[in-house]
This record gives C-alpha cells, sequence and structure tokens, in this order.
C-alpha cells in the first residue's frame, strides 16, 4: 500500500469520527462518543504509519528527508499533531464532546491536502538539508495543534457561555450544550493547552533561529515569517499574562485564544500565500 | 523630596509595575509588528515606488515604516517592555522568594482555614510516636520534612519543588539577556557578504551599512560549482575556500555549503548566492559543414564577433552551467548564440553541450557543437561575525528552562499538626489544584490504612 492511499483512508477516518461526534452530540449516547474517539485513533495509527512509509519511500526514490519539506507534508504532519494532543487531552479528561471542534481541523487540513496541494515527494532544495528541519517543524507544529485545540475549546467555551447567558433559551439549545463541559472546565483546559503550546512554540522559534544562524548567520532578520511567529507569541504571551489579572478570564481569554489561532494560521499559511520570505515554498 | 515628587515617582514605579501596561505592550507590539510586514522594508524596489503615491511615501518615510523594527518608536516599545518586564520582576520577587526561603512552618487555625485541602482524623497514641510516625510517612511518600515543636504541639512541613516558582523570572530575566546579546551583537559584531571570482582572494568585505572591513587574513575560493536536480531545482552549492593567515594556509580547501559554514577568527563565512564573474571567460564550440569537410574549432568571449569558415559571424548572447532551469527537458551547460550569414539576417539559437547532436536538427548549412567553457563563477558569501550570540542562546536556554519551571512544575506544600492525639493534615500547590487533589486524596487514604 502506498502512502497517498494511506493518507486517503486516514482523512476518510477523520471524516467518520467527526459525523460519529456530530451524533453524539445529538443522541448523547456515550457508547456514539466513543465510537467517535475510536475512529479518529484508528486515522491516527494509519496516517503515522502513512507518514514513516512516506519518509521510506523517499529514501527509495533517492531523495532521502524527513517528510516535512513541502506545504503538503506539513498540512499532513500538522493535522497528525493535531489528532495527537486530541488524544492525549481524550485519554486524560475524558471530555469526548471536544472531538467534535477539533476533529474538523484536522480532517479540514487533511482534505485541503488530499485533494489541493501536489503530492510529489520533491528533493530538498540547499537551504532545507539540515538536521534543525526536524527539530524546528516538529516543535512549532506541535505549538500550533496545541493552539488548534485550544481554539476549539475556546469556541466551545462561548457557545455554551452564551447560551448560559440568555437563560430563557436553556429549553431549546439545551440539549447539545448540556453536554459541553462546564464553563469553568472548558476554560482550564483552554489555559491548559495553551501552557503546552507557548514552550513548543517558543522551541520552535529558538530552534528556527539557531538554524538560520547556522544557515546564513543571523538568528533573526525581522523576515515576515519570524515576525508572525513572534506576533503569535506576543499574543499567547498577552493570554498567558492576562490570566493573572482577574478582568481576563473566560470570555475575553477564550476571545484572545481565538485570536492567537488566527495568527497562528496566517503565520503558517498567510506568510507563504500572501506575503514573501525565506519560507516559501507555499508559493508554488 | 517633596511629597509630590514622591507621588510622582511611586506612580511611575506603580505603572511600570503594573499587569495591564505589560499586557497592553505585548498587543502593542503584535499588532505594529504587523506594519513591517505588510509594507516592504530596507531598499525600496523601483516597482513598488510607482505603486505609492508621494504623500504615502512621505507618510511612511516619516513614520519610519520602511525600516519599521529599527525606527525609534518600535525601540521605544521594546525598551518600555523591558522595563516593565524588570519591574514587575523587581516587584513581586521579595514576595516570592520569601515563600521559598522562609515558609510557614507552623500550621495555626488561622493558616488552616486559609489552606484548600484538609483533613483531620484521631489515630490515638501518644504525641511524640504520631510525630515519629508522620515524619518517617511524609519522608517516603512525599518529602522530608521539618518539624517545629509549637505550645506543645508538633507541626511538620514538607514541600516539593519550591524553586518552580522562580520560573517566571528565569523567563523575564531569559527576555533581557537575549536583549543583551543583541545589543552586544549590534555593537561589536557586523554583517556584510563577499563575491570571490575562482582563484582570486579577498581580505576585505564589505557590511551591509556600506563599511570596509579589514579581516586581518584572507579567503581564497579554490572553486564554485552548482549542481541541479533533473527537475532543475538546485541540488548543491559549493565553494571551496582556503583560509591564509599571515602567509601560512590555516585552512586548506575547505567545501563550504548552504548549511556548513566556515569560521576563523569568530568571522564566518556562509554560502549564500553565486554568479559567473563578469571579467575573462572563453566558450568553445566546434563547428562542421552539413555537406562535410575537417570540423573547426572556435572559441570566443561575451559579445565578441568570431569569423566562421564560410563567412559569416557568430557571437555568444549567453551561457549558463545548468540549463534546466531555463529549459527543463535539457540539463548541463548551454550558450545562446547568434550567427550573421555574410550580408543575411541575424539568427539565434541555443546549443547544449551534453547533446552534441541537437543541432543536426536546426537543419542550418552549418552544424554547431558546445564543447563548454572555461569561464569563471564567482560564490557570493554572507560574513558575520556576533559575539553576541552565545549571550543570546544562553538566554534562549534559559526561556525554555523558565516555561518548563512556569508551565510544569508546581510548588507543593504539606503540613502536618499533632495535637491532643488528632493529627491534621493541610496542603495546597502553587498550580494545578485538581492534580494536587489527587495526591492529597491518596496521601490521605495511605496514611488512615496505616
Amino acid at each position: 500500500m502506498t502512502s497517498s492511499m494511506m493518507f486517503n483512508i486516514a482523512t476518510f477516518s477523520y471524516l467518520v469520527s467527526m459525523l460519529i461526534f456530530f451524533a453524539f452530540l445529538a443522541t448523547k449516547v456515550k457508547g456514539v462518543g466513543l465510537a467517535g474517539s475510536l475512529a479518529s485513533y484508528f486515522g491516527f495509527i494509519v496516517h503515522t504509519t502513512a507518514i514513516v512509509l512516506r519518509w521510506k519511500e523517499s529514501y527509495d526514490i533517492g531523495h532521502g528527508h524527513a517528510p516535512l519539506s513541502n506545504l503538503y507534508e506539513s498540512v499532513t504532519f500538522f493535522a497528525w499533531t493535531i489528532i495527537l494532543i486530541f488524544g492525549i487531552i481524550d485519554l486524560k479528561y475524558k471530555y469526548r464532546v471536544v472531538g467534535a471542534f477539533v476533529v474538523p481541523f484536522a480532517l479540514f487540513g487533511m482534505a485541503w491536502a488530499q485533494l489541493g496541494l501536489s503530492s510529489g515527494i520533491e528533493p530538498l532544495v540547499p537551504a532545507l538539508q539540515s538536521n534543525w528541519l526536524l527539530y524546528h517543524v516538529i516543535t512549532c507544529f506541535l505549538g500550533y495543534a496545541a493552539f488548534a485545540v485550544a481554539c476549539g475549546l475556546s469556541i466551545m467555551y462561548l457557545i455554551k457561555a452564551g447560551q448560559e447567558g440568555s437563560a430563557d433559551s436553556t429549553a431549546q439549545a439545551g440539549g447539545v450544550i448540556s453536554m459541553f463541559p462546564s464553563i469553568k472546565v472548558l476554560d482550564d483546559l483552554n489555559y491548559k493547552a495553551i501552557m503546552v503550546g507557548f514552550p513548543l512554540l517558543t522551541l520552535g522559534i529558538i530552534t528556527g533561529a539557531a538554524w538560520a544562524n547556522y544557515a546564513w548567520g543571523t538568528y533573526w532578520s525581522w523576515d515576515p515569517k519570524e515576525t508572525w511567529s513572534l506576533i503569535v507569541w506576543f499574543v499567547y504571551a498577552a493570554f498567558l499574562h492576562a490570566r493573572i489579572t482577574r478582568g481576563w478570564v473566560g470570555k475575553r481569554a477564550a476571545i484572545l485564544s481565538i485570536v492567537g489561532f488566527a495568527a497562528t494560521i496566517f503565520c503558517y499559511l498567510g506568510v507563504n500565500l500572501v506575503l514573501s520570505g525565506l519560507h516559501s515554498y507555499g508559493g508554488r | 523630596m517633596t511629597n509630590s515628587n514622591r507621588g510622582f515617582l511611586q506612580a511611575l514605579w506603580d505603572f511600570f509595575c503594573s499587569l495591564k501596561l505589560a499586557i497592553s505592550l505585548l498587543i502593542l507590539l503584535a499588532a505594529t509588528s504587523i506594519i513591517g510586514t505588510i509594507i516592504p522594508q530596507g531598499q525600496l524596489r523601483p516597482e513598488y515606488l510607482q505603486t505609492i503615491s508621494q504623500a504615502k511615501l512621505k507618510l511612511y518615510s516619516t513614520l519610519g515604516f520602511f525600516d519599521m523594527y529599527h525606527s525609534w518608536w518600535f525601540m521605544l516599545l521594546l525598551y518600555l517592555f523591558t522595563v516593565n518586564i524588570v519591574a514587575c520582576s523587581i516587584k513581586r520577587l521579595p514576595r516570592v522568594w520569601k515563600i521559598i526561603s522562609e515558609p510557614t512552618l507552623v500550621m495555626t487555625d488561622s493558616f488552616e482555614k486559609s489552606l484548600a485541602l484538609t483533613h483531620d482524623f484521631k489515630p490515638g497514641g501518644d504525641a511524640a510516636t504520631l510525630r515519629d510516625k508522620m515524619v518517617a510517612f511524609l519522608k517516603a511518600e512525599f518529602a522530608a520534612p521539618v518539624v517545629t515543636e509549637h505550645d506543645g504541639e508538633y507541626h511538620l512541613f514538607a514541600q516539593k519543588a519550591p524553586y518552580s516558582r522562580l520560573g517566571v523570572y528565569v523567563v523575564h530575566l531569559s527576555i533581557v539577556i537575549i536583549f543583551i546579546g543583541a545589543l552586544i551583537g549590534s555593537f561589536f559584531g557586523f554583517k556584510g557578504f563577499v563575491n570571490i571570482t575562482e582563484g582570486g582572494s579577498v581580505s576585505a568585505v564589505q557590511t551591509f551599512s556600506g563599511q570596509r572591513i579589514n579581516l586581518g587574513f584572507s579567503v581564497k575560493c579554490d572553486d564554485f560549482k552548482a549542481t541541479f536536480y533533473d527537475t532543475g531545482a538546485p541540488k548543491e552549492f559549493r565553494s571551496v575556500l582556503t583560509v591564509t593567515d599571515n602567509g601560512r594556509v590555516v585552512i586548506d580547501k575547505r567545501p563550504v555549503i548552504v548549511n556548513d559554514p566556515l569560521t576563523y577568527k569568530g568571522i564566518t563565512f556562509y554560502q549564500s548566492s553565486y554568479g559567473q564573474a563578469e571579467e575573462g571567460g572563453l566558450f568553445h564550440f566546434t563547428v562542421r559543414d552539413r555537406k562535410g569537410g575537417a570540423p573547426v574549432k572556435i572559441s570566443a568571449g561575451y559579445g565578441e564577433k568570431k569569423p566562421l569558415p564560410d563567412g559569416s559571424m557568430m557571437q555568444v548572447l549567453e551561457a549558463t552551467q545548468e540549463v534546466s532551469q531555463f529549459v527543463p527537458q535539457f540539463n548541463g551547460p548551454a550558450a545562446r548564440i547568434e550567427v550573421t550569414p555574410k550580408g543575411g539576417q541575424p539568427l539565434a539559437f541555443i546549443v547544449f553541450r551534453n547533446f552534441p547532436n541537437f543541432d543536426e536538427q536546426r537543419g542550418g548549412a552549418q552544424i554547431f557543437t558546445y564543447d563548454g567553457s572555461d569561464e569563471k563563477m564567482y560564490t557570493g558569501l554572507q560574513v558575520a561575525k556576533d559575539p553576541g550570540v552565545w549571550v543570546v542562546w544562553t538566554g534562549c536556554f534559559m526561556m525554555v528552562l523558565g516555561c518548563c519551571m512556569a508551565f510544569f512544575m508546581s510548588h507543593k506544600r504539606i503540613w502536618v499538626r499533632v495535637r491532643k492525639g488528632h493529627v491534621t493534615i493541610g496542603g495546597g500547590a502553587s498550580k494545578n489544584p485538581a492534580g494536587f487533589q489527587i495526591l492529597f486524596d491518596e496521601l490521605v487514604d495511605k496514611l488512615k490504612k496505616q
């Protein structure tokens, strides 16, 4: 079986997982929630195998590099890290319903990669021929994935908090939303996800700086990608500090978390597709 | 000092210590940083200048938007940010340090009420036995306790990871250290570039700010080679460099590629660009008549007109070492030449070194083959000296360490009081109260089973 077939199976599993999670929202049957998690775990295992297989395939062709070098490879890896972080939260805290808001991010990424991006295994251009590629990409994307999960949790928070705010509508919408963890738990999980993501992003920026210094002698050159990673860092640093002051928990923290993820996505994709710079793989 | 003066200073201090200022600065820095990613920075291209109006150009340059990250107001924001970090830390550190260095050893009744988790039970036995039992228990299950005797009661205090409370301040300090490292680099280092033609050598470089810097040694480029994949994408840029210091060769024919720079005496040379050297260089061709006859060898420099045996003239328009970037179906060196027959119109076409029979298909009276060139390449090297870089890495290391301390570690504390046959246990943690509750409940369970 080829890696691209396995990527397709993983994508399909995430689609099934998402639909089951939606059914879980509607039915509130525990077994349905478990099935949703299991579908995403199955997808994750296939996805992991696909990444390893693609790695091997690149060696078979003679290019020999980790599957992290172009937009297709990075999007599929990003989806993988999102499911990984979701899995950890799912196993640790057992709030199944979170899957309905996190798995779609991974599914969207995979669907885009499978349908819209060129999946050819390309050889590495000189600048990418470095072990730093591995350290830099893995740390960055684990951080991004934690922020994606935090964003999903924040959306849940805003829905739940909004519904609790308007007490008269409880009879109507209460069904689905009553499944959500309490807003206190959502707020706490949002904070925890960012607490994991922030050090990873920091490490990602540092490994990027170290790589840049090694490759061309400047650890920081205010290139758009670098600047945007710093912007993301500033936003989440503001979030973490805002947690200490009382006025910034809850809704405002949730909004800041969503703004942070929007900035993260722009840092990842927008910079490549809209602005120009050193990380130009997205433009092609 | 007058009262109003003191009031002002106090207000200023409070302003710089405030967390609101920190959040505002972080958001302001994030928002303003966007400008420089949208508006081009540094040297402006003429195409860009044509797209914006004079008024806009004037406004942008007055606001420093074209070199935004070095503009006075952005620098000011960064300095304010630094002062804010330092002030915040100075204000809060003594209190945190007191918690670490002078822990509350005695659990009074009022202190007990302030704790989130407490448990009381009556195991029976005399006070000294209970005390020893509790000391052994804490030592085995949590951490070695400090025992204090107070009004005939025994108080035990044990803690884990008290220094994790300093994590935040380690991160704050690391930012200041990184800034110091950046300043050292900008004052005592330089960044520049140099082009060296194959066979040539240099002993000075040009900085990006236009200064000429004498290296104190010389760097020679023995060879430069660019190789490409079949797709035309670059595979490797390789310069072979030799460093001579005081007439002695100190580094002999060291290959330098992207991601593998050469460092000598704190100055590092990075492979960054290349091109064809302007001077010299001859292109070699073989020309034969389609009707037969002995082939003739011709060599010509750029733009030089050379007569051919049949009386027409040829010249080299352009040449490349690797044609696949331009004509993906072919690879290797190629030259575009122009042939002007006697009294006829000039005709331009491409000949490829790796495909010597290609020109036959053109159908011309004369068939050309390209034998290659002995033109010279130059290698473009970035040159950097940054004595502050190790300070920056130290700061980065501290930042990661501080983040881990601040986010993943928690200061856990347990108090035990032995009073009239009663044992009271209380506890708290600086982070993750839910996680600590599980630990606390387990401890209480184990204690009861003893």
